[in-house]
């Protein structure tokens, strides 16, 4: 029961790391590779409002989430819309927003450099434990899985219950043929984007209240959130929470039963196994 | 247009001109680490502010003085990015483009040990301030103009098998002990050395494990230490997991006596995130906290670069910088051989108190155990510095 416990609210953050980045990928087909960066940088906004303010990091969620949806937004229309225009198929779109969000990405780095120096941000907030059944869990953690709980939910009502939801999974689906049916596609995927974007900058706040970031932390994130959205199958959030929480039962059963040295080794082997199998991801349609 | 162009080569010009004026009187010292990469956080609290500082010291009081010359400081700095292969590359570029009159040591074990032959090759002298090490014969063999301050794998393990021994004494603490490490060359180097130690020493070893840098959940590790009841908890750990398992032993209330974590306990950082927490953990480092040399030093570190200085490699930082200081004006001269000579034969009164050398280019003094206590951490063990204090239990979360 521990061992599912610690493993769901281990999901829970990878959820938030990598649920933005499966909007972004999923909807406006921009393989965002700055998404640690982003990430990071919420996490330093949540650690900068609260050493020069003691602002509570859910306070700096309501700062976070607009302005990292502003922030995107213009990424997107000013740096990534050209490359969509330009880009005559798929493939081509997806090498062009990787080189361009590479880039993004040490330019992300550099700026927080410049801002704060490499030291790392390390706070405490609510770092206190909570006893559920029995055993101990950081409050802080079990917070962030609600928010990630929450955030799962909303962005899932909102894709399958609302008429835009329903505009963007087909935008999701057929690019090509939902413009047939009037959807607003470039509106939409910057929308997409930004929302994506605030998402991830929301989690990178949530998750610093009890991981230690640096300017340069991002990639780990971003390459995690990777293979969780490979796993789950691109543009479905369904298939990304339940990659995520898989990911983190797995390691924490093989942390607690075998050693926590082998659990990198255990993800990977995971990820293997379903690129073999079902390299759609769990809910991915094959391609043909 | 025409004019225009003819004032902007003339501006031009005259900056040369300017520059040249001054390259004279300046001594040009490289300065290579991380900005970027794995290195960064700790380079930003240990590495940079203290060449910003110690720069800031030398022109202040006028320069260098080689001779009957004065220079003042210039420093070019470089990102390696936390890779060997930057650094290689940094350090030849300022041997060779810049022309740098002498190198401040890169970052880091492996960074120094990767740059270690290129200063040779150039004959650069190193005194290397984060470089710890169990091969400093084999290195200073090879590479005769590299010097050590900081200790090596060896000592600090051993330091915390005395502190614990003496707590074991004092019957503050039990036989058991929890060891934990990072999978990264520093964490399977530690572990390796210290077990052979606490078993020599009587101590019995309750819990092993060793896990992946950057494991974002580090409750299995607590979890699985606390249930093999431990008198003493150690940890060979990075920034980031120190903090990690930190905030774990409060939650979970790993009640232990003796609460150790390696690597950046000594940060600033450590107390702003943990406050009262903080009281009575152990760590790597420590310095002669209460003497006047570290304290003024403190003090300047503060008000020069706007952030504090660690409590373990910061000082050591800036007194490896005092030495190749004290060398180039011992020695009188900027021929390097000549400073590098002049190091080799002298002691050097630093801020971090005397620093000599063994037969091995290396000081063999240096703290290896430090605590919090009252909100400054102090040295607790050393291998023969002044001014330790003893070692108290640490008393909850």
């Amino acid at each position: 029961m521990e061992v599912i416990i610690t493993g769901l609210v281990l999901g829970g953050t990878y959820a938030l790391v990598a649920l933005g980045l499966n909007i972004q990928y999923g909807i406006s087909r921009i393989m965002n590779l700055a998404n640690g960066e982003l990430l990071v940088a919420g996490g330093l906004a949540a650690f900068w409002f609260w050493t020069a303010g003691k602002i509570s990091p859910m306070l700096t969620l309501i700062i976070v989430a607009p302005g990292a949806f502003v922030l995107n937004y213009l990424i997107y229309v000013i740096m990534l819309r050209p490359l969509v225009r330009r880009a005559k198929s798929q493939g081509e779109l997806e090498v062009s927003s990787i080189l361009a969000t590479f880039g993004l990405a040490f330019v992300g780095v550099g700026i927080m450099l410049a801002l704060v120096g490499g030291q790392y941000f390390s706070y405490s907030y609510l770092s206190r434990p909570i006893e559920i059944l029995g055993s101990n869990y950081g409050l802080n953690r079990i917070i962030a899985f609600l928010a990630a709980a929450v955030m799962c939910g909303l962005v899932y009502l909102w894709l399958h219950r609302s008429r835009m939801g329903m505009s963007i999974r087909a935008l999701a689906v057929a690019p090509d043929s939902a413009v047939l049916v009037g959807v607003n596609v470039e509106r939409l995927s910057a929308l997409a984007f930004a929302i994506g974007g605030a998402i991830t900058a929301v989690g990178g706040a949530l998750i610093s209240t009890f991981l230690t970031l640096d300017p340069s932390s991002g990639v780990l994130f971003t390459l995690k959130a990777l293979v969780i959205v490979i796993m789950g199958g691109v543009g479905d959030t369904r298939g990304t929470i339940i990659a995520a929480l898989l990911l983190g039962i797995l390691e924490t059963f093989v942390a607690t039963v075998f050693d926590p040295g082998l659990t990198l080794a255990a993800a990977y082997l995971l990820f293997v196994l379903v690129l073999l199998f079902r390299p759609q991801g769990f809910f991915g349609k094959p391609t043909s | 247009m025409l004019k225009q162009l003819s004032a902007l080569t003339a501006a031009a010009v005259s900056v040369v001109l300017a520059g040249s004026a001054v390259a004279q009187d300046t001594l040009k010292f490289g300065a290579v680490a991380p900005k970027t990469g794995g290195l960064a956080g700790g380079a930003a609290v240990t590495f940079w502010p203290n060449v910003q500082l110690w720069a800031h010291d030398v022109n202040a009081r006028g320069g260098l003085q080689v001779g009957d010359k004065s220079y003042m400081v210039e420093i070019v700095e470089y990102d390696d990015q936390t890779n060997p292969g930057e650094t290689i590359k940094a350090v030849q570029r300022l041997a060779t483009q810049d022309n740098a009159d002498f190198i401040l040591a890169p970052y880091g074990t492996g960074l120094n040990l990767a740059a270690a032959p290129i200063f040779d090759r150039y004959g650069y002298p190193m005194v290397t301030h984060t470089a710890i090490s169990d091969q400093i014969e084999e290195l200073s063999e090879k590479f005769p103009n590299m010097f050590f301050t900081l200790g090596g794998a060896t000592g600090l393990a051993g330091g915390v098998v005395e502190v614990l021994s003496e707590m074991r004494e004092q019957g503050e603490i039990g036989n058991s002990v929890a060891m934990v490490n990072v999978a990264d060359a520093f964490g399977i180097e530690l572990a390796e050395v210290a077990a052979p130690q606490f078993e020599a020493a009587g101590f019995d070893i309750v819990y092993s494990t060793s896990y992946p840098l950057g494991t974002s959940d580090l409750s299995p590790v607590v979890k699985a230490a606390k249930a093999a009841n431990p008198d003493a908890f150690v940890a060979w750990s990075y920034p980031p997991d120190t903090f990690g398992l930190t905030a774990q032993a409060k939650i979970e209330n790993l009640d232990v006596k003796a609460f150790y974590a390696a690597v950046a306990t000594a940060f600033p950082a450590y107390l702003g995130a943990n406050g009262e927490s903080a009281e009575g953990v152990l760590g790597a480092g420590g310095v002669y906290a209460d003497g006047e040399a570290w304290s003024s030093y403190a003090v300047r570190h503060e008000e020069v670069t706007g952030a504090k200085p660690d409590f373990w490699a910061s000082g050591m930082v800036y007194a490896s910088f005092q030495i190749l200081e004290q060398a180039i004006e011992g020695a009188g001269t900027l021929d390097r051989d000549a400073v590098s000579a002049y190091i080799d034969a002298n002691d050097f009164d630093t801020i971090m108190g005397e620093i000599s050398w063994d037969e091995f280019n290396n000081n063999s003094a240096y703290w290896t155990v430090g605590q919090w206590q009252g909100g400054v951490f102090k040295g607790v063990a050393s291998t023969g510095r002044e001014g330790a204090v003893p070692a108290v239990p640490k008393q909850g979360w």
